[in-house]
């Protein structure tokens, strides 16, 4: 690809991820400023955004440095908390297909909100999809991890009012999950990704209630294959 | 407090635990092989779930016993819903509905 076609991809990418540059700055820069404020140097925020690159996953990895030496509960910990990242993965199998090398860095960067872009965007025929979607992850990664220094670094100088600026993530989920909705022909998969995870909300609380949900809904679309074909449920 | 060698083990264990979660499913599905059927069923059924799970896990803080607890985020969802249906721009439904929210936790509630 030449470098104007490069240019235009990421001049495509750009905007989409506007509201994770806004989200992913102000997370970034609350993780810097939480990680300071347990008495780690910079380096630690800033790595662990690097090789993780899971929000909640590192916010509990400052935790578990203080806590007990116990590697393998920290291990089965992380296969909990992220164990959404296996639904991601199911559904970008195809998606990220014959995107050659770029695929490793595609799935070691598949956070929420790559996987929410990357899965829901429409790319005109010009743009490279392979490329645009590296471009997003990449762009997303650089959001993170400069939040995270600017965070580690200068955090306790931030003064202006940002309560409430975290609920952009929210927003985004919402709309996105509002987007898909007014898309699809039925809405049988998008209620049962409602009515589990409230059901396991309640039943086990903020902490736990993740896998159980997981579960349900693989179980209920496992259960309704037979009614549901393709092109029901893609438009 | 851990030592050195401690933090990195601790640190590695993490990585490699995200690793997993990420690479798991492309390690078993080959991408030089068809997928089964079931697997790409689920890869389009799963979506319209999974982002329903990600607007209850954002909101998973919130509480039903005081009115501050989830009002800002009810009449920010009805904003974001409002806004979406009429102009359908990702940008203003998530900026408005974000500033809506800023204003009534700072200045309202």
């Amino acid at each position: 690809m030449s470098l104007e076609d490069h240019l235009s991809t990421l001049k495509y990418a750009f905007p989409k991820t506007l509201p994770i540059l806004a989200g992913f700055a102000f997370l970034g820069i609350a993780y810097g400023v939480y990680m300071h404020s347990l008495g780690f140097q910079p380096i630690y925020a800033i790595l662990m955004s690097v090789l993780i690159f899971a929000g909640s996953m590192e916010f509990v990895a400052g935790s578990l440095l203080l806590g007990a030496f116990n590697p393998f509960s920290a291990f089965l910990l992380t296969l909990m908390i992220n164990a959404r990242h296996l639904f991601y993965g199911i559904s970008m199998l195809d998606k990220y297909k014959g995107t050659g090398k770029k695929k490793v860095y595609l799935i070691y960067g598949m956070c929420d909100e790559s996987f929410v872009i990357n899965n829901t965007s429409r790319i005109p025929s010009t743009i490279d999809k392979g490329w645009f979607m590296f471009y997003v992850t990449l762009l997303n990664q650089i959001y993170w991890v400069g939040g995270t220094t600017i965070g580690s670094l200068f955090g306790s100088m931030v003064t202006f009012n940002t309560d409430g600026l975290e609920f952009v993530m929210t927003a985004l989920f919402v709309v996105i999950f509002l987007d898909q909705w007014m898309k699809e022909r039925n809405h049988i998969s998008s209620v049962i990704g409602i009515a589990a995870s409230v059901l396991c909300l309640l039943i086990f609380g903020t902490e736990h209630f993740i896998i159980p949900a997981m579960l349900i809904i693989l179980i209920f679309l496992t259960l309704i294959k037979k009614f549901i074909t393709k092109h029901e449920v893609i438009s | 407090m851990m030592s050195l060698t401690q933090q990195i083990i601790i640190i590695a264990s993490i990585v490699i635990g995200t690793l997993l979660t990420r690479f798991l499913p492309f390690m078993i599905f080959k991408s030089n092989k068809p997928t089964p059927k079931y697997i790409k069923y689920l890869g389009y059924v799963l979506p319209p779930a999974v982002f329903g799970l990600l607007v209850v896990y954002s909101l998973k803080d919130v509480t039903l016993t005081s009115l501050e607890g989830f009002l800002p985020e009810l009449l920010a969802i009805g904003l974001i819903i409002v806004l979406h249906y009429w102009r359908r721009s990702m940008l203003l439904s998530i900026a408005g509905g974000t500033v809506f929210y800023m204003f009534l936790v700072q200045g309202v509630f």
